[in-house]
Formats: structure tokens, C-alpha cells, sequence
């Protein structure tokens, strides 16, 4: 049994303009000391899927069909009591912007000491001294007076040491991190990123990474997922999706790189933009961007266009596009005749 | 935090007039020794404090240019490379004549711009534009597509009849790829790509042969910052333009820029083309620069490690000012200011390190 | 933020019919029976001619014999009279209705002023900064200091002292304005201080400035418009203010005098009534007051909380 399973989620938002599917049929595993990638551009709905594995939407949305579970356990189904003591303890998340997980007020002591004694029955001393280790974990310079510093005093970097820190405070199965580099500076990152992946390795943490950097995720994580409009269109080993894209969107997504191109020359651009989930296009939500949905004969491929796409096995990946489903069937049905 | 801020001045060594400079005689746009402080001690009744009986004036400065000097070469696009709060867009914001410097001198096309009044500098608000790094906030909200592309047309082109104004509109909107039909739309009603469009438009409408962009891309996802990419790299081949462009993307960088000149807390400490940059990164921050970038292909990336925390720009370190990360300095760096020299390829490096062979 | 589809724009009746304004009065049971109170009371006010039984103002239709006369549900009512009359006869129902109006426009006129001088000034010191920021919120503070009955008794004792008290009376409304809009407008300047600060650092005024405008049409063609959403809100409430600084003007013996009165001098006229057991002279002015204020101030925060652009995005 996986550590983390979803299946099949569904995550609406009830707006004014009617209810908006956020989520749709969304599933992966996450094995112990696994890390997995979420790739998508803004509004391909990676935020969500990370808020509502802890069942943290906030209203009008609302987890409307699938499960998650956790070691057996169904998250989305568990009391409000429950889930307290999964979040933070088991599975803990990294926020974008450090100043939202962390409280202005407070030392950065006091918060981890607080956060330490709200799961455990333990003093203050060992809370501190469990604290202090974690922040050594995490390469922070003099760690004994950071303990009683405040986050403002702190550079951009060094509080997200902290909140790497806090994360691994309670010794969690699973850190889910939501664009955890974004803010900052390309130096910091690649420390940062380095640092959470060696804790991860060492402590055998699964790590989910969202982001929108294909460069981060290639160097981080073992599998991903890449989410279009609200769907995963293609998910699988890292390394084979980034070396052998079949998804048009994602080929195209990594082809648009700069570092893709030769310089001076044009880049490979993917034309129009992400449509909004109010207002889908039918069939492969992709199509109207889509340069393949051409069959070799030059003909349109109707199922684009009206039919939403399955998804089909491509080696170790699963992709959910038409074209490739037609490929590989040409290639099943060329392989029977022979 | 000292009281003698104001008597730090930090002489720059690299004071040269642009006579003396051999690139002076093609360039378009030449800043020298530019310096630009901004006050962190509110006003005159705030400044005053008590101290050891009497009434000292005390001021405060975020240094966030010191002694910058770049000469930007007609047709090319010189990229500014550099990480938050190395002074990169006060840079750009000077040039533009959004903020006046606190000493140096600005040239454009061999007039000095730096220290006109508004009235003066409008025949030059036409040559040189500006694109912003924020979509969702660069165009008023309240206004038209049509009317802000309109409005600095009227402005620049007051002869103008509206038919011709019109034309021009629809002709911009259309070289952008933006659909002339939708002028009467407002800006929100587009998407972050759009939007960065329209206010490319804007740019161009008055045919400016220099543009400024502000990390143009950095706000927008990646398969649309592909797409406004290529219209930069589009707009400047059929129009010859010129573009001064800020980043912190060596990426773009690689692909985008004629040269690169990377900056680190208000000084830039290379400029190379760049080929060679990327080839040959010669300063020990550029190198770690480039380590840095996540790279598709490679699996265990050798990062350069930066050790320590970059500096406020309110208390810079004395020497030079990477020394505190840099796994290679030494006395000298803790005492003196790096001058950009310039080396056999024409890569000019500030760095004790390599000037002295030890790098 | 969706691409548009279609390539003709919205009309404003259909950008009006999509906004989340329209959206939410349509399902604010309160704010829609609030404005429906006050449109009412304005129609009625500003339709006094037309709907008042008698005109208050025409001596020759009083008479001292009909004073204090109840209204029709209490004993001892005269039909002619449907509220009943005050001390000097004067049919009560038409004296509210003109009165409505005096206050009204006093309540309009002043916010006028308030906001005229308020949004320039503000604008001024929000976008000009440095000196001319501190020049203006300085005098805004000292100008607050004053309380509005510090300025209506001292302008009122000037212009009683220079222009005779028959010129005072006769030009009662323009001279409430006048105090009210003066002692008040610094409520305006500091809004609109405080959101074009925000607005000010905004790229699409950098980009205004790159393009060569001048700053005076930066400020009101660029950076006016979009601070017009905290104007509207905070007028709804000055209105609300204004009519109530009048009323206790005029309570005071410092507003409108009983010949032209307004709702405020009306209540300070029946208040002498009280005691002797006439008491609709008194209360139903006070009532109407109390309805109109309510409405407006309800009006004002269901707009705040639908202009809050923290709980949308618009």
C-alpha cells in the first residue's frame, strides 16, 4: 500500500457565475521517501491540489468526489480533529512566501517550541533542544540566536530555512512544498532547493513539489505529474517526460525554454493562452493550442475536438492526449499485422 | 548603523568621462558613474536625534546604485543580470528619468538627459520607451485598450489628425497581435500575455528606436513568456531597436541579450558578450550566477555554494562588495574597490582575483 | 480575467448588468430596501410642491388657530391636517416634506464642497509629496481640530456681525453649506491621500511619467479615476454626517431658522412642546431624520464591503 493515495479527485468552486471544476479525476501514488513533482502554469490548478490533500480548500470550494488517502486513512472524510493531527505532524507543508507561514510577532523559538508542544506532551527545555537540532539540520549559521530572533530580522532565504526547519520539526512522513524557491533569488534557490533535498534523502521524507520550474523539478523529483486546465495530461518518471515528451503541452512547455533554443533565434512558442475553468473548450482542452491535431492525412482528429481524452500507457508514462492514443494504436495494430 | 553615512562616500575607481572611453563614439546611451541613494531617515524633523548632549542630524541611505558605468551600443540589447535589490531596475528607473540620480552623468546620443526638466526631456520620451515588469498593474485600469494606445500619440503627434491617430492604433495593435477589434475593452479583460502585449504597444506606438524593459517576462508563466519573447526579438529586428534589458534570468539572458552586464549590490562586477559570459564567466559572482541555473538535463548539478548572506545595501561592506560570499578573497578584498578592467577578449571584470592571476 | 471571445465590446448598461455591484444589490435584501427609503424620501422631498397639502412657507395659509393639533390616529385629530400641525399651525406632514428637502441640500451641497476641496487637496498631497504633502495634512489636522460647531458659531457671529442676522437667515442654506463643507473636508483629503499613495506606485503611472504627461494630467486623468471607489464610499457616509452636523446646528439655534426650517430646527421647535404633551412636533421630524440617516449609513457599508477589493477581484 502507498504511503499517499489519491484517486479520482474532484475539487469544485461554487462561484457566482455557476460551479467552476477546479480539480478533475486527479490520481497518483506517493511512495515512502518519494518525491513527485506538480508542473503546470498559473491557473492549471497545482495550489489546489496541494491545499486539498490536507483538505484545506477554503470555501466556495469543496472536495466533490474522490479520496485521498493517507496509510489507509481517508483524509477527505476525517473529522476536523482527525486531520489536526495529520497536518503538521505527518504531512507538513512549505509555503511560497515564508511570511505567511510565520508568525510576525512571535521569536522563532516560541513558534517552534508552540508548534512542538501543540502535537507532543513535552517540556519547554526539550522542545527547545529538538528546535535547535532542527535548525542545525537546516545549515543555519549560530543557530542559538536565531532561536530567539524575530522573522523580520531574517533574510528571505534564511527564513525559508526556518520553515524547512518548522516542517521537519515533528519528523513528517510528507512535505508538501507550493512553489518554495519562487520568491527568491536564482543563489538562494539553488541552496535551498539542494538543502530540501538532501533532508529529504536523509530523513526519508516524501517530498510533493509544485512549481512552475521544469529546471527545479527535473533536478528534484523522481516522478511528476503535468496539470492542464485542471487535469493531469501527462504524469510519469521525471526524467522520461523530460527527455521524451508525449504530451503536445508538455513537449511544448519544455520547448519554449530559453535554454531550448539556439540563442538568437526565435523561440518554440506555444500560441494563445491557458483558458479560464469557467469557460473550457470541448473536447481535449488543449486543442485550441494544439499543433497535432492534425491526423497524418491532414485531417482534423474529431475526438479533440468533442471528446475528452482517456488516458493511455506510453512506456512508464501515462499521457492523455488523442494524438498519442492514435500513434500507439497504428503501432499496436502495424506490430499484430506483422 | 553609523552616523557618517553621509560622510562615506565611496569614491569609485572606475571615474571615467566619456571621452576617454573608446566604445563613446557609437554609443547610444552612456552612464557614468552613476550613484543613487534614497533616504531611509524621513524628513528634517525626523533626522534630528540627541546624542552626547546635543542635536545631531542624523540621516540614513539605501545605497542602491554605487558608481555604475554602462554604455549601451546602438542595436544591441544589453542585458542587466542581477538578484533582488542589486539595483538593477533603479538603474533602468534612472535612465528613464523616473528617478533623478544623486551624482553621474547620463548621455543619450551624446546629449546629456540626466538633468532636464520634464518639458526638455519630451522630445526624448519619444525615442526612448519603457516596458514594465507587471502587467496587471502597468495599464490603468480605467482606461480603453484604444485610449491608453491613443494617448501618448496625441501627446507626441499633436498635428495629428484622428484619422491618422486611429490608423496608427490599429497598426500597433495589430504588429502586437492583438486583435484591433478590441479596443474598447479594458485592460482586465485580457490575460497576463495580452496584457504584456498591449503595453508593448503602447512602447511602440511612438516608433521609440530605445526601449527600457523592466524584467518584462518575470511575471508571466513560461509558455508566455516564450511568446512575448519572440515579439521583443521581433519588434527589434524590423524596427532596429535598441533595448536596455533588465532580468534575473540568465536564461533569457543566454538567449536574448547582444551583452550581459551583471550587477551585485549596486556595482557591476562583469560585462562580457554573451558568448563569452556564458562560456567564460570570469567573476567569482557570475560564475556562481550560472552554476545556479536549474538546468533541464543534467541530473546532480555542481553548485557553486555561496557561503554567508548578501549585504544590506544600508551598510555596505567595505572593499569590495561580494567579498563576504566569495571563496576567494583576501585582505586586498576587504580593503579595496574592484575597478572594472578590461581584459584581452574586451570583458571588463571588477576582481581583485583575476586581475591578480589568482583566479 | 477572461480573453475575450467576441469582438464587440460591452455596452456600459451590459458592463453594469455583469459587475459585481449589480450582483450583489440584487441579493442584498437590505441595501435594496434601504435605497428604495431613500429614493423615496428624496422623490418626496424635491416633489414637496407638488405633494404638500399646504405650503409652510406662505404665511397667509397658517393659522395660529389649528396649532398643535395631533396626528389623525390620536384623539382630538383635524382631517385637513394628516400629521397633525406644530405650535404655530403649520400643517406638519408639509413642513417634514420641505424640510426633507432643506436638509437634503444641505447634506448634497456640503458634501460637494467637501469633496471639491477634500479630493484636490488630497490629490495634490498624495502625488505631489514632500512640501505641499506636508503643507496640506497639516492644515487638514488643524482643520480638525476645530470642531464643526466651533466653525458654524464663529462664522456664524462673523457674518451675523458684518452682514446683519436678516442677512444670515435669508442665506441659511448656502452659510450651513458653507461651515459644513469647510470644517469637514479633511476627511476627504485624507482618503484620497491614502489611496493615491497606493495608486502612485503603480506602474501605470511610471509609465504615464515615461510617456511624457504632465503631472497635472497624470493626476486627474490617471490617478483620479482609480481612487473614485474609496470617494463614493466615504460620501455615502459624509452625506449621513453632513445631515446630522446640520441637524444639531440647527438644534442649537445655529442652522436653518423656523421659518425655513429643516428637519434639525424642527425638532428643536417641537422639543419646547414636549412637556405639554405634543409631542408628534417633535418625534416625527426626528423619526424621518433617523430613517433617512439609517438608510444612507446602510447604503454606505453594504458599498464598502462591495467596493472592499480585498473580498474580490475585479
Amino acid at each position: 500500500m502507498a504511503l499517499l493515495e489519491v484517486s479520482h479527485l474532484d475539487v469544485r468552486f461554487a462561484l457566482r457565475q455557476g460551479e467552476v471544476r477546479a480539480l478533475r479525476d486527479i490520481n497518483f501514488t506517493l511512495e515512502r521517501g518519494e518525491r513527485l513533482g506538480i508542473v503546470g502554469e498559473s491557473g492549471a490548478g497545482k495550489s489546489v491540489a496541494a491545499f486539498s490533500l490536507l483538505n484545506l480548500i477554503a470555501k466556495p470550494g469543496y472536495i466533490a468526489g474522490g479520496s485521498i488517502k493517507f496509510e489507509g486513512q481517508t483524509l477527505n472524510t476525517m473529522s476536523e480533529r482527525g486531520l489536526r493531527k495529520v497536518r503538521g505532524n505527518r504531512i507538513s507543508m512549505i509555503f511560497q512566501d515564508p511570511m505567511m507561514t510565520l508568525n510576525p510577532v512571535l521569536s522563532i523559538g516560541e513558534q517552534m517550541v508552540e508548534c512542538l508542544k501543540a502535537h507532543r506532551r513535552i517540556s519547554t527545555k526539550e522542545a527547545r533542544a529538538i528546535s535547535l537540532d532542527k535548525l542545525r539540520q537546516v545549515q543555519i549559521p549560530s543557530p542559538e540566536t536565531r532561536l530567539d530572533q524575530y522573522p523580520h530580522e531574517l533574510s528571505g532565504g534564511m527564513r525559508q530555512r526556518i520553515i524547512i526547519a518548522i516542517a521537519l520539526l515533528l519528523d513528517p512522513d510528507i512535505i508538501i512544498a507550493d512553489e518554495p524557491t519562487t520568491a527568491l533569488d536564482v543563489t538562494i534557490q539553488a541552496e535551498i532547493m539542494a538543502l530540501l533535498l538532501e533532508l529529504c534523502e536523509q530523513h526519508n521524507v516524501g517530498l510533493i513539489l509544485i512549481t512552475h520550474d521544469l529546471g527545479v523539478v527535473s533536478q528534484v523529483t523522481q516522478r511528476m505529474l503535468v496539470m492542464y486546465a485542471g487535469r493531469v495530461i501527462e504524469q510519469g518518471l521525471t526524467r522520461e517526460i523530460i527527455n521524451d515528451p508525449q504530451h503536445p503541452y508538455t513537449q511544448g512547455l519544455i520547448n519554449a525554454l530559453p535554454q531550448m533554443a539556439t540563442p538568437g533565434e526565435k523561440l518554440n512558442q506555444i500560441r494563445g493562452s491557458m483558458p479560464s475553468l469557467s469557460n473550457l473548450p470541448s473536447g481535449c482542452a488543449f486543442h485550441p493550442r494544439c499543433d497535432f491535431i492534425n491526423r497524418a492525412d491532414g485531417q482534423p482528429r474529431p475526438a479533440c475536438t468533442q471528446q475528452v481524452p482517456e488516458f493511455v500507457e506510453s512506456g512508464n508514462c501515462r499521457v492523455a492526449c488523442h494524438m498519442v492514443a492514435e500513434m500507439l494504436e497504428d503501432r499496436r495494430l502495424k506490430e499484430e499485422t506483422r | 548603523m553609523s552616523d557618517q553615512v553621509e560622510t562615506m562616500q565611496r569614491t569609485t575607481p572606475a571615474q571615467t568621462t566619456p571621452t576617454q572611453n573608446e566604445e563613446s563614439s557609437e554609443s547610444l546611451l552612456q552612464i557614468r558613474g552613476l550613484k543613487k541613494r534614497f533616504s531611509l531617515s524621513g524628513d528634517f524633523l525626523d533626522q534630528l536625534r540627541f546624542k552626547g548632549g546635543k542635536l545631531v542630524r542624523h540621516q540614513e541611505h539605501v545605497h542602491a546604485i554605487n558608481g555604475v558605468n554602462l554604455d549601451i551600443k546602438r542595436g544591441e540589447a544589453l542585458c542587466v543580470v542581477g538578484e533582488s535589490g542589486c539595483g538593477k531596475s533603479t538603474v533602468a528607473r534612472t535612465v528613464m528619468g523616473l528617478l533623478t540620480p544623486t551624482e553621474g552623468t547620463i548621455h543619450y546620443d551624446g546629449q546629456r538627459i540626466d538633468n532636464l526638466s520634464g518639458r526638455q526631456l519630451l522630445p526624448y520620451r519619444k525615442r526612448m520607451q519603457m516596458i514594465f515588469q507587471n502587467p496587471y498593474a502597468s495599464l490603468n485600469p480605467r482606461m480603453t485598450i484604444q485610449q491608453t494606445l491613443e494617448e501618448p500619440l496625441r501627446l507626441h503627434h499633436p498635428d495629428w489628425s484622428r484619422e491618422k491617430i486611429l490608423d496608427k492604433v490599429q497598426d500597433v495593435m495589430g504588429s502586437v497581435g492583438i486583435d484591433p477589434d478590441w479596443g474598447k475593452r479594458f485592460g482586465h479583460e485580457f490575460s497576463g500575455g495580452q496584457r504584456q502585449r498591449i503595453a508593448i504597444a503602447r512602447a511602440l506606438a511612438v516608433d521609440p528606436e530605445f526601449i527600457v524593459a523592466d524584467e518584462p517576462i518575470s511575471a508571466l508563466d513560461v509558455s508566455i513568456q516564450a511568446q512575448v519573447l519572440n515579439l521583443l526579438m521581433e519588434a527589434q529586428q524590423e524596427r532596429n531597436l535598441t533595448y536596455l534589458f533588465i532580468t534575473h534570468d540568465l536564461a533569457v539572458v543566454e538567449h536574448f541579450g547582444t551583452r550581459v552586464a551583471v550587477m551585485y549590490l549596486g556595482t557591476v562586477c562583469e560585462v562580457a558578450t554573451t558568448a563569452t559570459l556564458f562560456a567564460k564567466p570570469r567573476h567569482p559572482y557570475t560564475q556562481a550566477l550560472l552554476s545556479a541555473i536549474p538546468r533541464l538535463k543534467d541530473d546532480r548539478p555542481q553548485h557553486i555554494r555561496l557561503t554567508g548572506e548578501v549585504p544590506t545595501p544600508v551598510n555596505l561592506p567595505s572593499g569590495c562588495v561580494f567579498h563576504g560570499r566569495c571563496p576567494y578573497a583576501n585582505a586586498r578584498c576587504h580593503q579595496e574597490i574592484p575597478a572594472l578592467q578590461t581584459q584581452d577578449d574586451g570583458t571588463r571584470v571588477a576582481c581583485h582575483a583575476v586581475e591578480e592571476g589568482r583566479l | 480575467m477572461t480573453t475575450p471571445t467576441t469582438t464587440t465590446a460591452p455596452s456600459r448598461w451590459e458592463r453594469l448588468r455583469d459587475s459585481y455591484l449589480w450582483y450583489s444589490f440584487k441579493r442584498d435584501r437590505t441595501a435594496q430596501l434601504c435605497f428604495a427609503v431613500f429614493i423615496c424620501l428624496v422623490i418626496a422631498a424635491f416633489s414637496a410642491p407638488l405633494l404638500a397639502p399646504t405650503n409652510p412657507y406662505d404665511l397667509a395659509q397658517i393659522d395660529i388657530m389649528s396649532s398643535e393639533l395631533p396626528p389623525f390616529w390620536v384623539e382630538g385629530a383635524d382631517e385637513r391636517f394628516g400629521l397633525g400641525t406644530d405650535a404655530q399651525g403649520r400643517d406638519l406632514l408639509s413642513i417634514i416634506l420641505y424640510g426633507t428637502r432643506v436638509s437634503l441640500l444641505i447634506g448634497f451641497g456640503a458634501v460637494i464642497l467637501q469633496a471639491l476641496l477634500g479630493v484636490t487637496f488630497g490629490l495634490m498631497a498624495g502625488y505631489l509629496g514632500g512640501r505641499v504633502d506636508a503643507f496640506l495634512m497639516r492644515l487638514a489636522d488643524i482643520q480638525l481640530s476645530f470642531s464643526t460647531l466651533m466653525v458654524a458659531i464663529v462664522v456664524g457671529a462673523v457674518v451675523k456681525a458684518t452682514m446683519g442676522s436678516a442677512f444670515y437667515s435669508q442665506y441659511a442654506v448656502l452659510m450651513l453649506v458653507l461651515i459644513i463643507g469647510l470644517a469637514e473636508w479633511p476627511q476627504y483629503a485624507r482618503t484620497v491621500r491614502a489611496s493615491v499613495l497606493a495608486e502612485k506606485n503603480k506602474e501605470y503611472v511610471d509609465a504615464a511619467r515615461v510617456m511624457g504627461l504632465r503631472s497635472k494630467r497624470i493626476m486627474f486623468r490617471h490617478v483620479l479615476p482609480n481612487t473614485m471607489s474609496p470617494i463614493f464610499v466615504i460620501s455615502t457616509v459624509q452625506i449621513a454626517n453632513a445631515i446630522i452636523s446640520e441637524a444639531a446646528l440647527s438644534f442649537l439655534g445655529l442652522g436653518m431658522p423656523e421659518t425655513h426650517p429643516s428637519l434639525g430646527s424642527l425638532i428643536k421647535a417641537g422639543f419646547d412642546y414636549i412637556q405639554s404633551g405634543s409631542w408628534w412636533i417633535t418625534l416625527i421630524p426626528g423619526a424621518v431624520l433617523i430613517v433617512l440617516v439609517l438608510s444612507i449609513n446602510l447604503l454606505g457599508d453594504w458599498l464598502r464591503d462591495v467596493m472592499n477589493p480585498r473580498l474580490y477581484k475585479g
